[in-house]
Parts: C-alpha cells; structure tokens; sequence
C-alpha cells in the first residue's frame, strides 16, 4: 500500500458494510462515526455504477453516530442499544455489527455486546473493521469470515456437486452481480450446482448451504483466499483456487477445463460446452471484425489502472482474444505484499510470449504520472475508473472505466465475465471508440 | 458568542450556536424556545447513518481551484472524494472547462499509526501534495483517528510553512466531534479566513456569493450588474486570489443560511464586509427579501424596488396558472434548516400546502446571534407547522411520510427521495441550491413539480413491488418513539 493516497480506488475495511448489504436481508449494524456510512456507501455504492440504497442500505444503515460522549465514556450502551433497536425496527434475518475506526481505537467490547444477542437466539454476528485496519477488500474476508464463524452451522452432510462460488466483491466490483450470475451459469454447464450467497433469492437459505458444499470454488486473485482457507480449516471442505477473472473465450475455456478436471466432469461434456460457447462468441466477432480491423482508431495498445479481478482478466482478453498489445499495467487494489508475487507470474503467460509490466499502487496520482510519460504510438486505450478519464483526455485516448470508481456509468446486470462478458467488453470498447468522432 | 479568528478551531455548532438534531414539535414552539433559551437536544436510543463534518470541509476545500487538500485519516475518510470530483467535474462542465480531478491527497493511516502516529507520513504528504499540485494554498483536514490520538498539526504546519512558500491551513472537522455536519462548513470557511482572508487594501465592487455549485451564476451576474457590481461565487470553483480578498466586497450573500452563516458573520465581524441575512433567494419572498438586503447594504433600495416590480409582473401571469394546477396537493419537507425553512415558504407560494417540515438540524441562532430569518419568518406565519428535528434520520421520515401520505415529498441530500418513492410518494431531490432561486426559477420549480405529480408510474410501480426494511411493529408506533427525554 502506498504510503499516501491520490484519487482512491477502494476505501476502508468498513467499506464490507456492502457486503453485508449483499446478503439478502443481512443488515449491517455500524458501530462508527456519523460520516463513515455515507461516505463509503457513496464511493462503493451510489458513484460506482449506480449502486444505490437497495433494501435496507445508504441512510438505513443503522449505526451508533459515535460522538464525543462515547469516545470518552466508551460507546458499549449505545451499541446494545442500538443492536436491540434494530431487531425491533429492522424487517431481516441477520444482523452483522461492524466497527469503524474509533469503537476499535476507544476499545469498545463488541464482542460482548454481541454475544448477548447471540445467547438470546438473535442473529447478530460482529467483525471488528476498523477503517485503519485495511483496504474493503480486506474487511470483506473480515466479515465473510465473521459470519463462516459465528453463524453458519456445521453440516450434516456434504451434498455431491454442491460448489460455492467466491469471487469478485460486491459493490466494490460494479457489474458484481452479473458477474457472479455468469460464473454460476457457466458452473452449472458442466453439471455441477453452484451456490452464491451474493445477489437477490439467495439470503439465509444459501448461507446455510456454504458448509455442505463439496468444494469451494474461489475465482479471484487474492481476495477471499483467507476464507477459503477458512472453510476447508472449520468444515473440511475443499477450495479450488482460480485465480483469473474469466474474461472472453480463452480464459473461459481454460476456467472451464480447469473446474471440469478438478470436479472430475466428462473432458467430452467440458468440450461440448466450449464449442457451443465459441461458436456463438465468434460469430458475432467474426460478423463485426471489418469494422474492428478496418476503423484507423483501433487502439492497439493499452493500459489497466484497476484492481487486481479487472487489471489481469481484461489484460488476458485484450491481449488473448482481441489481439492488443499492453503498456503498464497498475493493480490498485492494495494487494497484500504476500500475494503480489503470483499475481505478477500471471502476467507473464500470454498468448505468444506476450508478458506485461506490472505496478502495484493504491496511489492512482503515481500510476498517471507514470502513464504521462509512456510514449503511446497511437491513441492508448485505459481501462480503468471514472478518475481516468482525465488523464484519457490529457493523453488523447479512450478510457472505459470497469474498476472502483465506476461513478460515469449505469451498471445493472451487465457482466464482463465469461463468452458473454467478453462480447460485452468489446461492445463497450469499440462503442466508445466509434462514438468518439461521431 | 463572537466569532474567534485567532483560535485554530472553530467550535462546533452545538456548543457555539446550541444548535440540535433531535426534537418534535412546532414551528412556533421551536422558535420560541430559541427565542427564550429554553431549547434542548433530545437523543436517539436508535438511529442510523447521517454524515459528518469532514464530508462537508473536504467538498468545499477540495474543489477551490488552485488549492489542494491533504486528508490525515485512514483512507475511507476520503472516500467522499469520489462524489467530490463527480460533482466537480459537473461545475467544470457547465462552466465549458476543461476537466481536472480534485487534489486531495490522503495519508492512508494504518493500524501501526494510531499506536505511534503519524505526523511523519503527513508531513511527507503534505511536501508531497506541494510537488504534484503546485497549489496556491494547502489544506489539511483532520480525522476521528488523527483526532482521538492527538496529532499535533500545528507544529507539522509550523515546521512546513518554513520550506513551502504557499500558505497551509488546518481543518478541524472529526467526525465524531459533531453530529451537525454544518459544522465542516464552518471548519473550512475558518480556515479559509484565518490563512487565505487578508485585511481589505481597497474596496471592490465584488458581491461574495456562498454557494456549492454556481448553476445560477449567469443570471446572478446580470442581475448585479444593473447595480455595477459583480459576484464572486465561492468557495467551490473560486482561486486561492479571490479567496484572499474577501475582505475588499461590498457584501456578502449566501445561497443557504446553513452554508453562510460562519463566513457571512465573519467577515463582517473582522473587516466590516455586510452580511446580508434575510430570507434566501428562495421564491417571491426570498428573492424579494434578499435583494432589499443587498440593496439597504449598497445604498440601492429605489433601484432594487423597481427591479422587483419588474419581475413580479413578469412572472404574475405563469405563477397564477401555476398555482391553479397545484392548489391543494399536500407535501412534507425534508432538507437542512436553511433550506427546509426556505422551500416550506416558497411551496406555499405555488400554491402547496405544507403538512410537515423535517429539517436535519436546527440553528437557534446564527453566528450573528439571531434567530435565522427564515425560521422567524415562519414563525410569524398564521399557521403552526408540525416540525421535527433529525439527523437525516430515515426511520422516522418514513414512518411519518407513511402516516402522513402527503401526494409530495420534497428533500435535499443524497439517498433521501428514494424512500418516499417506495411508498408510492412522488418526491423531488433539490439536487441544485438554485432551483427555484428567484422570480424565474419559482415558475421552472413549478413545472417541475407538476411534471412530477402528472406522471407518478415509477413512484406507483416501485411502491407495488418493493417492500420497506422496516417492520410492521415500527410502522404502527409513533414516529418519534425513540426520541428520549432532553438532557439538561
């Protein structure tokens, strides 16, 4: 992590409030300052894709509104107060506390507060997410461990096929949803019965589904790792980790080999479900590839400011599949040092022995002075956030923003992952650079 | 209590005006205890989210155009600074400027720092912000973390300012120190007059125009322009130049009496600058009211009179049909005082009938040591509004707007309307401090608001469909239940 911070592209851990939030009548409960709720749901939620209040979140939020009175008394009443408050208020089924910078620096008991609803049968469940403690993508393992710990119950047995699918985080990543709706459907082509607990109908009964998974199937980089690891500690079960986003068809047909080896499905099953994919992928390329080949303003080359989910797979589509050629690449998510080695393995495989530069920063104000001194032959194309649009417009390129922040664009249930993600990238690519001169 | 420049810290609203955020009641019983001393906080025994200083310092400070801001806090503290630079780059955009993102740099405090500090990394940042941005001024604005262990800012600007030789202010705005998140605004304004603001070398013709985003600034310079004066809209979009001369206008004229209050008085107080604090320019009465104040400051009244004669004849005829087609439709507002207070007022003159008014604090007095203008001027109305007093509190919102089903709902700040819509409620967002500002801006509010009521299908829709978080049981009680006693 960068020492200082210009142009923030994750915020806080307290930002997992939004995951919570991401369970179907979950409710998070803040135990922090007056500001911390807005200002995170603001940058995760309403300035990335438009992600708004949905159920029960933006200004419902409850929280304690920490003020001089409780750090100076301790903020312990006020949180059992307004934990027994919420219960009455609150239509939902599960209530997880998550702290914020001054309840863990004035040391309030949370975990005591807690239990006492715990040991009444109320669903309430605590993790400790002081801000200063680390990145959203950080605190999103501390509550999705939090609640693995505290509410999920051991099964009784493992249902065969049953895979959990972790991977991008919600709210952070825009396009979350459909994003986890395409893995699950890709999933459920080889035969197998994905469970998400992320998304609208899936709440309490697919949570209670996590423990008889016969494997976890974690499609990320680095975030969720730890839980991963958690649930193979606590229940024994098995993870695969993938650690590239699947973006277009040669990533996508490699996932897919990747799980059906792993899960022990038909090579021949894996295989129909590729053909069929990339036929239907490859027309629409093959139908539209006059206009990519023919238009002078193809970029040909490009950067990614984006964290690590977006920063790797769109690389691995650009260069892979549309034939691209990548500059720099900044990973801005705050990857643990300890990760940071694989991560940067990753983008030395690509088609042709094509490999990438990679920078880890959180400082998006480094990564554009960086980028200033790139000598770009041709228009660049950067994907990356809403903050590089200037820096696109300094530069003469095209920008498309994919990774926190998201705020110029509307995302409903647009995915980038898989054959249809893909498609949907190159629509949004080459969208831009037509709509640029017209 | 007069205004001191020589504090680094201006105090919050609660101990320097006895402001409040938790209260039930009416307008004429708010007033009157105001008026008489009497009136007292009442708290939450639940509550949710609202906002807090730091948003509101870092959305003013961040967006001066040659200045820069270092944030000293761990780094959801800046996560604000998203919507800052969207909403930033929308004021470049109606100005035809080119686009820039906001300079704010954040210290990305960690665990190890509030065990050991971190006065180091902000300096470095500091030097840092210095290098990237070249900026005219510095600001540094504080966090509950830097806040609670005791960072010594101070001594860090001490030290800087003997090696940049731009100047550096501190911004005291944790979050925890105030629940009226008015109080940044105030923060930032102080720290604008005690380190940019310098005693006046001439008189100007200059107009200071508190404002956020300026979308009027067209029709407010043509209009000072009949007076030969000309505005200078701050603090948003202003330079670090023009913030220093402040003291050099004629008058200062604020957009919300929120906003104002702190630097309006200020500047008076300290260099004799007018404070013009009537009604703001909110509809007939405002726009009326603030122009004769504008106009008893430069000496202009006759001038200002005929002006207003003017544009009422122009407008009779549109506001008539106006107020036909809204006779009767009930609504509730929903929005800080100043505007709550000045958009019940200008509702009424369209013909509404005000049912509610929920304002997310209330200011006993302003720093002139007088009741707002515009909560006495509802005060001295026929009518008694019901009025309640809460920190954007959305539990209690909608079970009133639930009880109450007024046919509008019309509120100021993110992440309000969106409720009231899920009760089948129309709702307008005053997104813009100018809708509805003066003579032309009253009709355009007009038709916007029976534009809303003609077509209410996706206020309809979503009420069908979506269900609330609240429960029954919380539906069913009395929308204040959880307000608790006054504590003395």
């Amino acid at each position: 992590m960068a020492q200082y911070v210009e142009q923030i592209r994750h915020v806080c851990s307290l930002g997992a409030l939004q995951s919570v939030l991401a369970i179907e009548r979950a409710v998070p409960i803040l135990h922090a300052g007056p500001g911390c709720g807005q200002k995170l749901w603001g940058a995760l939620g309403l300035q990335n894709g438009c992600q708004g209040s949905g159920y029960v979140g933006g200004h419902s939020v409850p929280c304690t509104n920490i003020g001089e009175k409780e750090v100076i008394f301790g903020g312990n009443e006020r949180l059992r107060d307004i934990i027994a408050n919420s219960l009455k208020v609150l239509d939902a089924d599960l209530f997880v506390v998550v702290t914020g910078c001054v309840a863990d620096i004035v040391g309030d008991d949370v975990g005591e507060a807690t239990r006492r609803f715990q040991e009444q049968g109320q669903p309430v469940v605590y993790a400790e997410t002081g801000g200063f403690k680390g990145t959203n993508l950080f605190g999103h393992e501390l509550v999705l461990d939090a609640i693995i710990d505290q509410y999920l119950p051991p099964a009784a047995n493992v249902q065969p096929g049953l895979v959990n699918i972790w991977s991008v985080v919600p709210y952070h990543d825009a396009f979350w949803l459909g994003n986890l709706t395409e893995l699950e459907r890709l999933v459920s082509e080889l035969g197998l019965t994905p469970n998400v607990i992320f998304g609208p109908g899936k709440g309490m009964e697919a949570l209670y589904k996590v423990p008889q998974a016969q494997w976890n199937l974690l499609v990320s980089p680095w975030v969720g790792l730890k839980n991963v690891r958690h649930l193979a500690e606590k229940f024994n079960t098995p993870y695969l980790h993938y650690p590239v986003l699947p973006i277009g068809p040669t990533e996508t047909a490699n996932f897919l080999r990747t799980i059906g080896e792993y899960a022990g499905v038909a090579g021949k099953r894996v295989e129909r479900v590729i053909s069929r994919h990339e036929a239907e992928y490859y027309y629409y390329i093959e139908r539209s590839a006059d206009v990519l080949l023919e238009t002078r303003l193809l970029p040909r080359r490009f950067v990614t400011i984006a964290d690590s989910f977006y920063s790797l797979g769109v690389s691995r589509f650009l260069i892979n599949d549309l034939g691209l050629l990548p500059e720099l690449q900044y990973i801005t998510d705050g990857v643990p040092e300890e990760y940071q080695g694989d991560i940067t393995a990753q983008f030395q495989h690509f088609t042709d022995g094509i490999t990438a530069k990679v920078v880890f920063t959180n400082d998006g104000g480094a990564a554009h002075a960086d980028i200033r001194q790139i000598k770009f032959r041709g228009r660049p194309l950067i994907i990356g956030s809403a903050w590089d649009k200037v820096l696109a417009e300094e530069l003469n390129g095209y920008q498309l923003s994919v990774s926190m922040p998201v705020s110029d664009r509307l995302a409903l249930d647009r995915a980038y992952v898989g054959y249809q993600g893909g498609l949907r990238l190159a629509e949004d690519i080459y969208s831009l650079v037509l709509a640029d001169f017209q | 209590m007069a205004i001191n420049l020589n504090h680094s810290e201006v105090p919050t609203r609660e101990n320097r005006l006895g402001s409040i955020t938790g209260y039930q009641g009416t307008i004429k019983d708010l007033v009157g205890q105001a008026a008489c001393g009497s009136l007292r906080n009442k708290e939450r025994c639940f509550s949710q989210a609202s906002a807090c200083s730091s948003g509101c310092a870092q959305g003013q400070l961040s967006r001066i155009v040659d200045a820069a801001v270092v944030n000293h806090g761990p780094v959801g503290c800046a996560a604000d600074t998203v919507g800052g630079n969207t909403v930033n780059k929308w004021g470049q955009h109606i100005r035809g400027w080119e686009h820039k993102n906001i300079r704010l740099i954040n210290t990305n405090m960690v665990e190890e720092d509030t065990v050991f500090g971190a006065v180091t990394k902000l300096r470095e940042a500091v030097q840092e912000a210095y290098k990237r941005f070249k900026p005219k001024a510095i600001f540094i604005t504080t966090s509950c973390v830097s806040g609670i262990i005791g960072e010594d800012i101070q001594s860090v600007i001490e030290e800087l300012q003997a090696e940049i030789p731009v100047p550096i202010g501190s911004v005291n705005c944790e979050g925890f120190r105030s629940k009226i998140w008015a109080t940044g605004f105030d923060a930032a304004f102080h720290a604008v007059l005690t380190t940019l603001v310098k005693p006046p070398v001439r008189k100007s013709n200059t107009v200071n125009v508190i404002n956020f985003n300026g979308s009027a600034r067209k029709q407010i310079t043509e209009m000072l322009a009949q007076f030969a004066l000309e505005p200078v809209f701050l603090l948003p979009y202003s330079s670090v130049e023009q913030l220093t001369r402040l003291s050099e206008a004629v008058a200062t004229v604020s957009i919300c009496g929120t906003l104002g209050s702190y630097i309006g008085n200020a500047l008076e107080q300290e260099y004799g600058v007018p404070y013009v604090k009537t009604l703001q320019p909110h509809g007939l009465a405002g726009m009326n009211s603030w122009l004769r104040g504008l106009g008893a400051v430069i000496g202009k009244e006759a001038a200002v009179e005929k002006y207003i004669r003017q544009q009422e004849e122009r407008i009779a005829p549109e506001l008539a049909i106006i107020r036909s087609q809204l006779q009767g439709y009930k609504a509730v507002v929903g929005m800080g005082p100043s505007f709550g207070q000045n958009y019940i007022r200008t509702l009424r003159e369209l013909g509404i009938d005000v049912i509610w008014g929920s304002t997310w604090h209330f200011d006993p007095q302003h720093d002139n040591g007088s009741c707002p203008a515009s909560a006495q001027y509802l005060f001295a109305g026929e009518d008694n509004l019901p009025v309640s007093v809460a920190d954007q509190q959305n539990f209690e919102v909608i079970n009133l707007l639930n009880r109450l089903q007024p046919d509008l709902y019309v509120a100021r700040h993110g992440g309000t309307t969106v409720w009231a819509t899920k009760l089948g409620i129309p709702s307008i967002m005053i997104n813009d401090e100018y809708t509805a500002y003066g003579y032309q801006g009253l009709i355009d509010f007009g038709y916007r608001i029976v534009d809303a009521l003609t077509n209410r299908s996706l206020a309809k829709n979503l009420a069908a469909r979506v269900k609330l978080p609240y429960t029954d049981w919380w539906l069913r009680q009395d929308s204040f239940a959880f307000l608790e006693e006054a504590s003395q």
